[in-house]
């Protein structure tokens, strides 16, 4: 058993090695796009969900999964799926994810309980000078989950990670 | 479940998507503004993923070919998609209605297909409602401000609205297994989605104070049994133009 956890514990370490190449401040696992690791003799098994549905970047994120885990050479065989059975949302970002999207200069996606309202998706705080005079200037931005907002303390339009 | 009557559902769905997606994609370095240009391009990416996704299911659920030999593989008649996704993007109001009156009717479909029997069409349909919810949004505020913009801005809303509306309503036209569909619980049918969508969108044109025109009877029916406008074959030429080079390349 002892064993066993052990090497779900490697894959979940070297799985912080994989980036989002659209921001490649925050990994996979900071995103909370993977749910659920799990071994069994010398298989390691991976499930994932992408961000958004047309998400481009989940095809080169699943390969670097795959190869990430081979290196370790502790599994025969390394099976890294991606389906819909847990809906990924931006709720599933951990909090140190958050930072670091901050760090990165997107305003952080915030926590929402239940059915997401409209009003919620133009609420945001400026990454920047954390102030919320801010206003939605397009709910679409550079990449699928950003949007473009604008702050008008320090006069400057800022990306954020759009809730959903 | 009857997995021709759910084949037929999904298809009429998933060509809507890819078509729409492709002419949303014909406003990239055309927009407007630089963020209507990536808003359309945006939402095309987003439509073609919502296609792909339900193709994919298809394909590994219900033994259809591959995603890409469904979406760009079959012939005119094969497709499945209603005659308001076809027409030309016309200029930014057309292009705008349309969205408008389209996505309105993804968000209440999706939202019912959250509770389908069919599991992975319900676990899809999560998800792809969440991202729905900024198409709305946006075609939304979109209508609010040139509703209340200029006399040419309203009066163009106003035109293509009537242009529009009566393509929008055979949106709804059933497939020819709408009693399995329904029975089955996979969906609770276009009858149902037609009535919300309705209500929806004469309280929204309302509050832009723009009038749906009356029902003159004209019918846009066909597109879901494989009759389409003559805007639809272009279209298929341009859009399959690489693939068809050579159909079984590895990519």
């Amino acid at each position: 058993m002892n064993l066993k956890m052990n090497k779900i514990k490697e894959i979940w370490k070297v799985l912080e090695n994989v980036k989002d190449p659209e921001i490649p401040a925050v990994s996979v696992v900071d995103l909370g796009i993977i749910t659920s690791v799990e071994t069994s003799d010398d298989n390691a098994f991976v499930v994932m969900t992408p961000t958004f549905v047309g998400c481009p970047a989940i095809t080169i994120m699943k390969m670097q999964i795959q190869k990430q885990i081979e290196k370790l050479g502790l599994f025969n065989q390394v099976e890294v799926k991606i389906d819909f059975e847990t809906p990924w949302t931006s709720n599933r970002i951990s909090d140190e994810g958050k930072r670091k999207l901050k760090e990165f200069g997107l305003a952080p996606p915030p926590n929402f309980e239940g059915t997401l309202t409209m009003e919620e998706l133009a609420k945001v705080s400026c990454p920047f000078c954390g102030s919320a005079n801010t206003t939605l200037n397009s709910p679409f931005g550079s990449t699928l989950c950003r949007a473009i907002h604008f702050c008008y303390d320090c006069d400057q339009g800022f990306e954020q990670f759009k809730p959903i | 479940m009857n997995i021709e009557a759910t084949k037929d559902l999904l298809y009429r769905m998933a060509d809507d998507e890819l078509i729409i997606g492709h002419r949303n994609s014909e406003w990239t370095g055309l927009g407007p503004i630089l963020e209507e240009d990536i808003a359309f391009s945006s939402m095309a990416q987003d439509k073609i993923g919502h296609a792909k996704a339900l193709y994919e299911i298809m394909h590994t659920l219900l033994g259809e070919d591959s995603p890409d030999k469904l979406a760009f593989g079959r012939k005119e008649e094969q497709y499945r998609c209603c005659h308001l996704v076809e027409h030309p993007i016309g200029e930014f109001d057309f292009s705008l209605v349309r969205h408008f009156l389209f996505d309105h009717s993804e968000l209440l479909r999706y939202e019912m297909l959250k509770e389908s029997s069919f599991t992975p069409l319900a676990q899809l349909s999560k998800k792809i409602f969440g991202e729905l919810k900024y198409h709305v949004l946006h075609a939304d505020t979109w209508m609010k401000q040139l509703a209340n913009g200029t006399e040419e801005s309203r009066a163009r809303l106003q035109s293509s609205l009537n242009e529009c509306y009566p393509l929008a309503l055979a949106i709804f036209e059933e497939g020819d297994f709408e009693k399995e569909i329904i029975d089955s619980g996979v969906f609770t049918g276009e009858g149902v989605l037609k009535e919300k969508w309705m209500e929806t969108i004469q309280t929204k044109a309302a509050e832009c104070g723009l009038t749906l025109p009356a029902d003159d009877g004209s019918e846009h029916f066909g597109g879901r049994k494989g009759y389409h406008t003559e805007h639809l074959k272009p279209m298929l030429n341009e859009m399959t133009e690489v693939f068809s080079l050579d159909p079984n390349a590895e990519w």
